[in-house]
């Protein structure tokens, strides 16, 4: 019998068309169709210049922006041959560990609300929630928030973030304690989970699988800890390894893989360095156009030493903390606020890097970066042909190659496992589809 | 979103408040039908869940078949190969129905103008309130939920 | 420039068929001709010293105004040893074509498909080439440089 599980069904999570020929239950045959969420995130930033390419890097996998932000700005900046100041390596690694606890929070609420567990989503959901509050206060958004930038990220980190963050991962610790004495022991997710949907280790490997699919097999490589970027050689941490391949297994590969996202939290904050603060000997602050008004009278006098209060948007990028969160770079970083508003060299410089034509022109060459998504291995294939906008830009997206695998491996399970198998793959359409 | 003044000078006092009867009925009872595609469905369960509860509205029970819902709940960005897709499952609805189109992508297309994209759901189907935002948050999905609200108590209700 | 292990390799089995070989931003890359690929790659997966277990992405760049106008992309890696590899592989215009890898990696099919989808790029050997991100009333091939990006083909409902 054909039957279609199609793309608008109650259980899958995403935009996706199963057509499956059974045997009764048995699956004997399952063809994937994707492509329903297709929006030309390739060719779009290959319109757009390297800065504007990031509000589509977020949507690309939209339960962990931040992840795929600083992916692509780091390849733009080896490209470049950047150097980012290290306070900011520890603030990337710090917002790519709470986008990895939100992507697998959801993840496993999702699939255990799926199997009827409604309570766990709702507790996960509301462990999500504090995340987004503090990704809220760094950030300004919760979801897309387009927070990295080549060479840097946009802003500081707010006054009092340690101590929130600290608090916010207590309680998510004590979230996943509680979920996991719903989930682990529970007689009907075990059978549901253990032994369905399994995979073996070179079956994974022959299909290029990353990430927490891979891992649950067997074979533990991760990114963070084969190819070291930001600082994440600096932090100890365990990578956690399955043994089965099934669906239980990558459950418990996901939580463990949470709380030591949280033990990285915590070293980071712990050893989260100061960087050099700009602070002016006599600090009055004034209004923009006043300033530039004193300026046209002539009155000129010591107003190189006043600081210039800027809009609240761009709390976090003065002048004070600008050296720590943007490469001393001419150009590629946009100079501090209060220096463009009062100095030409400034303006100069902040107009050769916005301006469409000029702009962040990195030299001819292509890169590949990859980094650890929350899926897997994300890459960056950027090809550069030496103007202000990329030539190509490829993302390698992690779920790719475990849909393309999907197909076989349903094939001799039931109908009703593929509901589970498939929460487990956790596919984010925006990034399979791009 | 009509008042009736003929009818209620004509028959009166019963046709109103039946009206106003079926729309307090049909406000505090919604059977949404989310079809979620895209980064907006993250705002939805959000909104959906404890933190922001859309239940006390009476919206909290999501029906998953177009048979059994009367909202249907456009998420996220709808792609041209999703496009008939969505206009079945609008079809397969029965009436009364309402659609909500749920963040940018759906209302005009957000920022995405390109080969595979549909500019806007109103394109292919009715809509009835535009909730934007990329993504809305949460409070703003509410404000949205109660336009529709009115909307529905003010409607001139067809049984 | 040192020539890594992988690099020197190749130069010295595959002589005839590198068109160029660099290492830049700590990347190995060899461009490749296209008659060698299957050779190239059977090389690189079961070589004992270089081991690249993982295919790892397939991708294509069109450039536009270059003779030969496409390149297929390949990333390698070798978990085993750490290394990583690019290998391009120029293909010309007028019906592009390249082999399949998918008899050595079975993951190679969906890129295939996509990368048909996207340049137009015929894999001879490919089980099953269709469109995979697009339907298939769709016509032309939307990542190469002349396909205009708002020139929509909807299946239902205006077309502006």
């Amino acid at each position: 019998m054909f039957l279609n599980v199609g793309p608008a069904h109650p259980a899958t999570h995403g935009v996706i068309q199963i057509q499956t020929e059974l045997d009764g239950e048995i699956v004997r045959k399952a063809d994937i169709q994707i492509g329903y969420l297709h929006r030309a995130f390739e060719k779009h930033c290959e319109e757009s210049t390297y800065t504007q390419c990031f509000p589509y890097t977020d949507r690309l996998n939209y339960v962990s922006p931040l992840i795929s932000n600083f992916g692509f700005a780091a390849a733009v900046e080896t490209l470049m041959d950047l150097k980012v100041p290290e306070r900011c390596n520890y603030i990337r690694v710090i917002l790519s560990e709470i986008s990895r606890l939100t992507d697998h929070l959801t993840c496993i609420g999702a699939s255990a609300m799926e199997l009827g567990a409604f309570s766990v989503f709702l507790y996960m959901v509301k462990a999500r929630e504090w995340l987004y509050e503090l990704i809220e206060s760094v950030t300004g958004a919760r979801l897309t928030i387009s927070y990295g930038r080549v060479g840097g990220v946009k802003a500081d980190l707010p006054e009092g973030f340690e101590t929130e963050c600290r608090a916010a991962l207590k309680k998510t610790r004590e979230v996943l304690k509680e979920v996991d004495e719903l989930l682990t022991g529970n007689r009907i997710f075990y059978d549901r989970m253990r032994g369905v949907g399994v995979i073996s280790a070179e079956e994974a490997i022959a299909y290029g699988i990353t990430g927490p699919f891979l891992r649950s097999t067997g074979e533990a490589y991760d990114v963070r800890k084969a190819f070291p970027y930001f600082v994440y050689d600096r932090f100890e941490f365990d990578v956690p390894v399955g043994e089965h391949g099934d669906n239980y297994s990558r459950y418990l590969v996901r939580m463990e893989e949470m709380q030591q996202s949280i033990r990285i939290i915590e070293q980071a904050l712990d050893g989260l360095p100061e960087g050099p603060t700009n602070v002016d000997p006599e600090g009055k602050i004034i209004e923009p156009d006043v300033m530039a008004d004193l300026g046209k009278f002539g009155k000129t006098s010591g107003l190189l030493k006043n600081e210039v209060l800027i809009p609240p948007t761009l709390q976090g990028s003065e002048k004070r903390y600008h050296d720590r969160v943007a490469a001393p770079s001419k150009e590629a970083s946009l100079p501090a606020k209060e220096q463009v508003y009062s100095n030409i060299e400034a303006l100069m410089n902040h107009f050769k890097i916005i301006m469409l034509g000029h702009g962040l022109r990195p030299p001819e060459g292509e890169v590949y970066f990859p980094v650890e998504g929350a899926n897997g291995e994300l890459g960056f294939y950027i090809v550069s042909d030496g103007t202000d906008r990329p030539w190509r830009v490829r993302c390698h997206p992690p779920c790719f190659p475990i849909m393309a695998a999907l197909g076989s491996i349903l094939e001799g399970d039931q109908m009703a496992d593929i509901v589970p198998t498939f929460g487990s793959v956790n596919m984010i359409a925006g990034e399979l589809d791009r | 979103m009509e008042i009736d003044f003929q009818g209620s000078l004509q028959t009166g006092f019963f046709t109103s408040r039946m009206d106003k009867m079926l729309g307090w009925a049909r406000k505090y009872s919604i059977f949404q039908y989310p079809f979620v595609t895209a980064c907006c469905g993250m705002e939805y369960m959000s909104t959906a869940s404890s933190h922001y509860d859309i239940d006390r509205f009476g919206a909290g029970l999501p029906r998953f078949s177009p048979r059994q819902a009367d909202v249907l709940f456009v998420v996220g960005t709808i792609s041209q190969k999703l496009a008939p897709v969505l206009v079945q499952i609008y079809e397969q609805m029965c009436a009364p129905k309402w659609v909500v189109a749920f963040g940018v992508c759906t209302c005009t297309g957000g920022f995405y103008d390109n080969y595979a994209t549909v500019t806007g759901i109103d394109h292919i189907v009715p809509v009835d309130i535009y909730i934007p935002g990329c993504p809305p948050r949460p409070e703003t999905v509410l404000e949205g939920l109660m336009l529709l609200q009115t909307k529905m108590q003010n409607q001139k209700q067809e049984l | 420039m040192e020539a890594t292990i992988t690099l020197q390799k190749i130069q010295e089995n595959f002589e005839n068929d590198v068109i160029e070989i660099h290492r830049r931003f700590q990347q190995d890359t060899a461009v490749i001709a296209s008659s060698s690929l299957l050779q190239v790659a059977t090389f690189l997966k079961e070589d004992p010293e270089l081991q690249y277990n993982y295919l790892m992405d397939l991708t294509a760049v069109d450039y536009w105004k270059r003779k030969p106008r496409f390149e297929v992309v390949y990333h390698f890696l070798s978990v085993a040893n750490s290394f990583r590899l690019r290998l391009k592989v120029p293909v010309a215009e007028p019906e592009p074509k390249v082999d399949t890898l998918t008899t050595l990696w079975p993951g190679a099919n969906w890129y295939e498909r996509e990368v048909y989808d996207m340049f137009g790029i015929q894999f001879t050997g490919h089980p099953d080439l269709r469109r995979i991100l697009l339907y298939p009333e769709f016509e032309g091939h939307p990542l190469r440089k002349d396909y205009p990006i708002k020139r929509r083909q909807p299946l239902i409902g205006p077309k502006h």
